[in-house]
């Protein structure tokens, strides 16, 4: 029977959520657990998980060498066939979690791994083309969907069966060509394309041009003692109560806050909005993530010229990229036209 | 968003503690923080040596707006 050993965080194991992302790993053996009951009944009698390791994904990402050594020894112990990560959907610190620890054991260990997560989990760009990673939903509603890919291709691993390429086996395109033959000839589909988009009906390129998403650095501040410094964070930094109710997670817009007279950020005044980290840190003392405070003593020190007397804010948890690009595009012109220098923008 | 405001024509530095995230993204200026429910705190610090640790952070990020980058650059 197939070994495997299956990944998962304390949200998934039902330890808890954000408040116990901080639990170091855990090694649950011949336990299966949370999404493991779905991957055992989908192994059927073909595979079964000896161990369940799981890692809350603040204490991963945060200490990345020791998580990466005290699970590899584990998996090393194991000893299985392959190697299950997630699927962390668009669980960000998950993903790059998963990507992380499964990128590990197939390289040092020699075993082979699979996981899955949304397309925009920053996990998948930096870990889709060394680890098979499934393309999920963005959110665990998409598990059943999740599994069902995941798992076939887990067997194959298992067995040193051939993969065959990114659309047949299901997992994102990971820049390894796989050859294959198309039942239709080229012309016919191109035609067939060409018609589909003559009638605005969706079509799948076979072609997708790479998408370059980078921009050049700005040039520095010349001199700090005369620029205006703006702040904006991911954070989720609102005034207490959140008067314009951004999302806890895949937040639909931005605030605006005037910060005139404001010299230091307190428990009574700023809380945090953002669901996807414990907020206990932030609500207590929301300088821990936007630093008004000490922005402040250093105008008043004269070091800054001014600190901008607006912030911009939103929650950066499951938010689609395309809101933080249309977010970000509408305030950085009004930052423009408000004559600010440059940007701290600070992240969760 | 860093990007964004990058595109817009501002320079930016990203104060963050999952870096490898933050070079993904795409930012040019990063400036790794603390933890990540408090980038630019710890809460085991008495509040002035929190303070502390604090500008040195926040430093280290205007610091990094007056250096002239051609890539992403992390400031340790």
């Amino acid at each position: 029977m197939i070994k495997v050993v299956h990944y998962i965080n304390q949200f998934f194991a039902n330890i808890g959520g954000e408040e116990m992302a901080h639990i170091p790993a855990e090694l649950h053996k011949g336990e299966v657990m949370g999404p493991g009951l779905a991957f055992k009944a989908s192994f059927k009698d073909e595979a079964e998980i000896t161990a369940t390791i799981v890692c809350g994904d603040s204490w991963f990402n945060e200490n990345l060498e020791e998580a990466k050594k005290t699970i590899l020894a584990w998996v090393k112990e194991e000893n299985p066939d392959v190697f299950v990560a997630g699927p962390a959907f668009n669980a960000g610190r998950y993903g790059v979690a998963c990507g992380t620890i499964a990128e590990a054991v197939q390289e040092e260990l020699g075993i082979p791994a699979v996981t899955g997560m949304y397309e925009e989990n920053p996990g998948a760009d930096m870990f889709k083309n060394k680890v098979y990673t499934v393309p999920t939903k963005n959110s665990a509603a998409g598990m059943r969907a999740a599994v069902a890919n995941m798992a076939p291709l887990a067997l194959k691993l298992a067995k040193g069966e051939a993969i065959g390429a990114s659309c047949q086996d299901n997992y994102m395109p990971n820049g390894v060509r796989v050859n294959f033959f198309e039942e239709k000839r080229g012309s016919r589909r191109a035609v067939d394309m060409l018609l589909k988009k003559l009638a605005d009906k969706p079509f799948t390129t076979e072609y997708p041009m790479p998408a370059f998403d980078r921009v050049p650095p700005m040039p520095p501040v010349k001199d700090l003692s005369k620029a205006t410094i703006a702040l904006v964070t991911s954070g989720g930094i609102v005034p207490k109560g959140n008067p314009d109710h951004i999302e806890s997670s895949n937040a639909s817009h931005y605030g605006e806050y005037d910060i005139t007279g404001v010299i230091d950020l307190t428990e009574d005044t700023y809380e945090t909005a953002h669901g996807g980290y414990d907020p206990v840190y932030a609500n207590e003392d929301a300088d821990r993530v936007l630093p008004v405070d000490v922005l402040r003593d250093m105008e008043k020190e004269g070091v800054i010229g001014k600190l901008h007397n607006k912030f911009y804010t939103t929650v950066g948890n499951g938010t689609a990229v395309a809101s933080a690009k249309a977010f970000s595009e509408e305030f950085a012109q009004k930052l423009i036209d408000d004559g600010v220098d440059a940007v701290i923008l600070t992240s969760t | 968003m860093v990007k964004g405001v990058e595109g817009a024509g501002l320079p930016v530095v990203h104060v963050c503690t999952v870096t490898p995230i933050s070079m993904t993204v795409g930012a040019n200026r990063i400036v790794p923080a603390v933890a990540i429910p408090h980038p630019l705190g710890n809460p085991a610090l008495e509040a002035d040596e929190e303070k502390k640790l604090r500008r040195n952070l926040v430093e280290k990020a205007l610091h990094a707006l007056t250096v002239e980058v051609e890539e992403q650059t992390i400031f340790e």
